[in-house]
């Protein structure tokens, strides 16, 4: 193996707890602070799911230990409507922000890419440091939300905190006050943290790779990360920026998203004139479109990753892969509007909006055909990461799809606001995006700890989880169809008559998906307890368990404090190179050199 | 392994597809899709939905069946080594082209009924109804015998006093506005709404009618259809709108030409 004995970026490794890991500076900790912070965060997200699920299958019921959780909110055992709305709310932007956004980049992104393209760390170390600072405490003051105000657990507005609710106060209702002014706030800085992050990671790609590491022998992770990266730098300053807009309506009083005569409550605003509501929705869906793609991207790259490492086969049509990201990243900055079509925007601009969206679809097809070509003729090594990659390429499909209905403006006359859209987006960017979470964490946890997890609980694990999933979100499909609008805290109460008497015979659909949900949620228990006791007693593993390709694999796992010992390795070959013929393996790492050619001489 | 999850995903577009069907097979479930269509589009937006769903069927049967059968097929059990592939160019363009072929085709019919109901203004001799909602109810009113609606003050709105949208004592063609919290229509006559909101965002939406519109405080947002099926309907909120989203309700009522002049005449206000 031919390396270097030039250093770079050298640092020396730190001493005393604190130093070393909790302020650290080491790319490594700060991928597996980020990763704890939305482990944290998807269980808290998870339970608020469970409870919502509970309402919606047992309507306005008592149960004692509502009680015990909610001393306050929930005094009289049952789950109010304004309960209800801060639960969803706070289920979402933790979804969202804290698990979705934080674990695939900020966690898996961060500890492997600066590994992967031979890298001692990133390019800011200091600045990776402040950015999961930051991140830590916006869930801080997520978390402080909880309990701003009585009655209820958070603001109440959905992920999406539309004004005017959320930009009125108190005289809106219950959950608009301080609640909400918490949620900005952390939302504001979570857009920082991430700013900074972004920053980091296209720096560190761009300039660190090592010595043969050209833009073509990346592997498909780095294409992902990198992708996210450009469209979190492009799209969170937006979000930024509305937020601050939104804070001073509480703060100072102004009126950006606030027209002139409102009459709130029984009052006449008097003070606020000249707001336009739906500015709002077009800055936040200007981020909150590429937003979705920031979730599912990192995923995307991961299962690339993983389905090639166990299909032992290179992936199919890697360029091909590249320019598909790219286009997804792109065209996601043209098509926010296709969540405003009914919002009172001009027609035409739907229908633009609408087409560009159709046609996002199909480099989300392509992805999908080069993974199913990635395994025809493969070898396929069952083991949990490559089975909760095929999921993710299943569910991928399942939801994704759905797209083609709702990117349509006159279909959206009726399922808009539906649980068909509910339905939609928790099949691909929630769920296929933690089945990405699953994989990655499967995958890497024996290098980021040096320990294996348990397979055999793995692929319980998965079973429950794939089957659970499904069983959860399809029936959403038939509920939006007919017509039950999201965010309802009850559809149809049969013991009292109340709710919309149209949905009357949901209730069979209701109950089976929050019984699914209930089995799903206990499912993740095998999941924790697998990597509570793999991470400490798990056995070891080795440089290179799963007889990989990529650099994370050439060095001992745990890696050392600067990843290479000080040495930067030499890349000869692009990154998925399994069963080449001849070959006296079935694998080819990218630091082996290929007998004939010289690093530089693919350049 | 390989095998049994082949099969299960497999199972699986077994049992959506069921689902999806489950409607048509099962009495019991005959409720499970789309409501009853009573307006002019609904015939147009069915047969859009049914073609979608035909589309989207037909690539959910077949992405998840390739899937199920490489998982099935390919197994490390398998002798030899896997292909030594890097993909092939034919089969990324074959592919490309029949997507955006498609895609795009769906994404063009899926502006037709948009375009029907949207890019034209309500036909003449419509039915006028504005439409002010506030947290958690509707405001339907009619501009009564003279046809013109009332000038309207926000000084002047007041709940208590049976003044919900404000209309102006002042103004003349104010005096025979008619303020419902439900909304009648005559059968088969267009209907045209101008959608107010008085604090939050909220949304009109007849799931029979195969109709959604937000109605966005400080806009006055002009929609029409046609319904053309006697009945009562249900309203519904479909924007969040604070604590009491989930019961804005109200009822659309469709009536004969006979019934709506009757409808009108009761409710006018004596002078």
């Amino acid at each position: 193996m031919a390396e270097t004995a030039d250093a770079i970026h050298h640092h020396e490794a730190p001493r005393g707890f604190i130093r070393k890991y909790i302020f650290s500076l080491d790319h490594k900790v700060i991928g597996i602070q980020y990763w704890l912070l939305a482990l944290v965060a998807a269980l808290v997200g998870m339970t608020l799911s469970v409870l919502m699920r509970l309402q919606l299958a047992y309507p306005n019921q008592e149960f004692g230990f509502l009680k015990w959780i909610f001393p306050n909110a929930a005094a009289n055992g049952t789950i109010s409507p304004e309960l209800y709305l801060s639960l969803m709310t706070m289920h979402g932007t933790i979804m969202v922000f804290f698990v979705l956004t934080t674990a695939p980049q900020g966690g898996f992104g961060n500890y492997i890419l600066p590994i992967q393209i031979g890298a001692a760390d990133m390019a800011f170390p200091r600045l990776n440091m402040l950015s999961f600072w930051t991140t830590f405490l916006a869930f801080v003051v997520m978390v402080l939300a909880f309990f701003a105000e009585t009655g209820v657990i958070g603001p109440i507005g959905g992920w999406t905190g539309y004004p005017p609710l959320s930009a009125l106060g108190e005289i809106a209702g219950p959950g608009e006050g301080t609640a909400v002014m918490l949620w900005i706030i952390s939302i504001a800085l979570f857009c920082i943290g991430s700013l900074l992050g972004a920053l980091n990671f296209i720096t560190t790609m761009l300039n660190m790779r090592t010595r043969g590491m050209t833009l073509t022998r990346l592997p498909l992770t780095c294409w992902a990360w990198f992708t996210t990266a450009v469209l979190a730098l492009l799209s969170f300053p937006v979000l930024l920026s509305a937020g601050i807009l939104l804070l001073l309506e509480h703060l100072a009083g102004t009126s950006f998203f606030i027209p002139a005569n409102s009459i709130v409550n029984g009052k006449l605003l008097t003070d606020r004139s000249g707001g336009s509501p739906i500015l709002w929705q077009h800055l936040f869906w200007f981020f909150g479109h590429p937003e979705v793609y920031i979730a599912i991207v990192p995923g995307m790259g991961l299962t690339s990753q993983v389905l090639s490492t166990f299909a032992r086969k290179p992936i199919f049509g890697y360029r091909v892969m590249i320019y598909a990201i790219f286009a997804i990243g792109l065209l996601g900055f043209f098509v926010w509007g296709h969540h405003m079509f009914i919002s009172g925007m001009a027609p035409m601009t739907a229908t633009v909006f609408s087409l560009v969206t159709l046609v996002i679809g199909v480099p989300s097809a392509i992805k999908t055909f080069n993974w199913l070509g990635t395994m025809w003729g493969a070898r396929i090594r069952f083991t949990a990461a490559m089975l909760f990659a095929i999921g993710f390429v299943s569910l991928f499909v399942s939801g994704g799809i759905t797209g083609l209905f709702l990117g349509q403006t006159s279909l959206d006359l009726h399922l808009h606001d539906t649980y068909f859209v509910a339905g939609h987006f928790h099949m691909i960017m929630g769920v296929a995006a933690i089945f990405g979470m699953f994989a990655g964490t499967y995958y890497w946890l024996p290098k980021m700890f040096g320990r294996m997890m348990n397979e055999t609980l793995g692929k319980i694990h998965f079973w429950c989880t794939f089957i659970g999933v499904n069983c959860i979100f399809i029936p959403f499909h038939i509920m939006g169809i007919m017509g039950a609008p999201r965010r309802y805290s009850l559809h149809w109460n049969p013991v009292t008559g109340e709710g919309l008497q149209y949905l009357q015979t949901m209730g069979p659909l209701t109950k089976f998906a929050s019984y699914a949900a209930f089995f799903t949620a206990a499912a993740q228990i095998i999941f924790f307890a697998n990597l509570i006791y793999s991470m400490f007693k798990g056995p070891k593993a080795s440089e290179n368990p799963w007889e990989a390709t990529t650099l994370e694999w050439v060095i001992p796992s745990p890696p050392p404090h600067d990843n290479f010992g000080g040495h930067e390795p030499t890349v000869y070959r692009g990154p998925y190179e399994y069963s080449v013929p001849g070959a006296p393996k079935d694998y080819c790492m990218q630091t082996d050199p290929e007998p004939s050619e010289s690093p530089e001489s693919e350049h | 392994m390989g095998k049994a999850l082949g099969i299960l995903i497999w199972l699986l577009v077994v049992g959506v597809v069921l689902l999806f069907l489950a409607h048509d097979i099962w009495g019991s479930a005959q409720t499970w899709w789309l409501p009853h269509a009573i307006s002019e589009h609904g015939a147009a937006y069915d047969s859009e939905f049914k073609i979608t769903l035909v589309v989207v069927a037909i690539a959910f049967i077949l992405a998840q069946i390739a899937l199920g059968y490489v998982v099935f097929s390919y197994g490390a059990n398998k002798a030899g080594r896997a292909v030594y592939s890097h993909g092939n160019t034919r089969l990324e363009v074959t592919w490309t082209v029949i997507t955006l072929a498609v895609f795009g085709t769906l994404g063009v019919m899926g502006q037709r009924v948009w375009a029907g109901l949207h890019f034209n203004e309500a036909p003449p001799g419509s039915i006028s109804v504005e439409v002010t909602a506030q947290q958690f109810g509707w405001n339907f009113r009619y501009p009564g015998a003279d046809g013109q609606f009332g000038r309207t003050d926000p000084k002047q709105v007041d709940d208590s006093t049976g003044n919900p949208v404000g209309i102006d004592e002042k103004d003349p063609a104010g005096k025979d506005d008619i303020v419902s919290t439900t909304l009648s229509v005559p059968v088969n006559r267009p209907v045209h709404l101008i959608l107010r909101s008085k604090d939050v965002i909220h949304s009109f939406f007849v799931p029979n009618l195969r109709f959604k519109q937000d109605l966005v405080p400080g806009m006055a947002i002009n929609v029409h259809f046609t319904p053309i099926e006697t009945g009562r309907y249900e309203i519904t909120c479909a924007e969040l709108c604070g604590l009491g989203h989930y019961k804005m309700r109200s009822f659309l009522d469709v009536m004969s030409e006979e019934d709506y002049a009757k409808w009108l005449k009761d409710r006018a206000p004596a002078q």
